[in-house]
This record gives C-alpha cells, structure tokens and sequence, in this order.
C-alpha cells in the first residue's frame, strides 16, 4: 500500500505529508513530480499544500493542468482515495474534482491557527473515523470557499460536506465550509492540514483520525 | 501581429475582498465619494492568428475559472 504524494514547483507541504503518512499513520509514501504521467503502483494520492507555480492567475490553476493530473482523474473516477489539504484543495477544485473554489478570506488576512472543526458526513473513507470535535491547524490566504446555491444544495443533498469550523469562521466560507468530498466520497479537499496533526510534538494528533482512514481503506 | 487583451472579473455577487482593502485605502486619502472598488485581472497576448475561438478556448481552459470568474477579450491589430 503505498501513497503519492505529489510535487508541482511551489509545493511546501510534501514532505510533512510524507512524513505524516509514513512515520505517523504507517503507510508507503513516494514523491510523485508532476511532470509524471502514471500512478502505476499507487493506492492512493495525497496533493499538498504550499504555494504551486506562485499561485500565479488563480491559486492551484496551473498544477491542476499539470500533466499528473489527468492520471489522477482517472484514478478518482475509479473510486480511489485522493486527498487534497490546502492548496491542494485549491487544485483539486481548480482541477474539476471538487465543486465550488476557493478565494481570498474575507478578513483579508492570512490566517494562520488552530481550528475546531466538526464532520458533518460521517460514512465516507476520510471522515467516518472523526467522531468528535477535532483541533487541526489552518495556514492561507486563499481559503474562503465559495460555491452557487445549486452547488451548495448538491452538497448539502448528496452528504457531501466533510468539515465545518465549528465556533468561529476563520476566513468567511459559505456555510463554514473547511472541507468537501466529491459525489463519490472519496475524493476530499480541506483547507485545514490534518499531516501537521499527526503526533503531540506538533500540538494535535486529530490528523490522525482523517489520515487513519486511509489506512483502513488500503488494508481491505 | 494581433494584440487580445483579456479581462477577468470576479463575479460581481462574490465578496471581493482585496478590492474592498483598496476601496477603504481611497476612502482614507480623501475620496469619500468612493462606493466601491473591485480589482480584476488583465492578460495581454500576442497571437500570430487570434480566432475568436481559440481565445475563448484559452479562458475556459485556464484564464478564467467559470465558478467565479467572467471574462470578455478584445483583438486589436
């Protein structure tokens, strides 16, 4: 069982990733560059946060063109797990993946704490282990998630929403969305970076309770 | 050789907040008259061949984001 984590230029969070899912939830983690056309012997796709191409035109724009990515289409289309936290939410949206986008916080600041976060669908692979409130960190600019109404009753009609803030609503996100699956349940997007909450050392193992269920899924 | 200047707007029901930031900046230097500013993008390209729908299969492919964004383009020679 074994994870891509992917690379674009500008990713900052590949090698926590890395880190996380090895050292912390115990499965194989490889880089995967984006220039990559394959995922031949992979069970499953972490895309991480940072700063792809500079965020250059619109944050996650460029990579979600990047030639991995249509590899990775065809690996979500087949059911397979695919996560995306930060920026890799932005591209996973950008990429057609996910529903919806996300924009500069209201706030007009970067926000950069712990949040509370609830799980509002409970049954899908990433969100089915979180059974309470979980404290995980945020870093963006960029993370207000927008969608239409149709969209927005979609997600609300389908369970589709996996996190909401829970108190207060760090960067204005409608519905205080942190985080959505696809209709399939599993793909998953979040603003919040469940690889930095994997052991005490970093002030929260509630990572743990997301990235667990990737674990569970790869064991079956 | 053709010129296509195009501008990306953000949807005019979306919080624009870094326009917002500039709006409250001129309404300090003195502009009370200011409502309300909104910041867009402008993307100059040179073409050899500018086909209307060429252009217009760049921007749904990756200039604009139809979520959240609208454009329009102009072609000058």
């Amino acid at each position: 069982m074994k994870v891509a984590v992917l690379k674009f230029p500008g990713s900052n969070c590949d090698q926590d990733a890395y880190f996380a899912l090895r050292e912390d939830i115990g499965v194989g983690a490889e880089y995967v560059w984006h220039e990559e056309t394959s995922l031949a012997g992979f069970d499953a796709v972490f895309v991480p946060g940072g700063f792809s191409y500079g965020d250059y035109l619109r944050c996650g724009a460029m990579a979600s063109r990047a030639p991995i990515m249509d590899e990775v289409r065809r690996f979500a289309h087949e059911g397979r797990p695919v996560i995306g936290a930060c920026n890799g939410f932005q591209i996973l949206c950008e990429a057609g993946l996910l529903p919806g986008a996300l924009l500069l916080n209201a706030g007009q600041k970067f926000v950069c704490q712990s949040v509370t976060l609830g799980a509002v669908n409970r049954t899908s692979l990433w969100t089915q282990g979180v059974d309470r409130e979980i404290h995980i960190p945020i870093a963006h600019g960029e993370g207000r998630y927008v969608a239409d109404e149709t969209a927005l009753q979609k997600l609300r009609d389908n369970d589709q929403i996996a996190f909401r803030y829970l108190g207060s609503n760090p960067n204005g996100s409608v519905d205080a969305i942190a985080g959505v699956l696809n209709e399939k349940g599993n793909v998953l997007g979040l603003m919040p970076h469940p690889e930095r909450a994997t052991r005490d050392l970093l002030g929260s193992t509630d990572g743990r309770l997301i990235l667990q269920g990737l674990a569970l899924a790869l064991a079956v | 050789m053709p010129t296509v200047r195009v501008y990306v707007t953000l949807k005019p029901q979306l919080l624009d907040s870094a326009g917002r930031t500039v709006a409250s900046a001129l309404q300090k230097l003195g502009y009370s008259e200011l409502e309300e500013a909104r910041i867009g993008k402008m993307i100059e390209l040179k073409m050899s061949d500018a086909s209307d729908a060429r252009i217009k299969e760049m921007c749904d492919k990756l200039l604009a984001n139809p979520v959240i964004e609208d454009y329009r383009f102009e072609v000058a020679e």
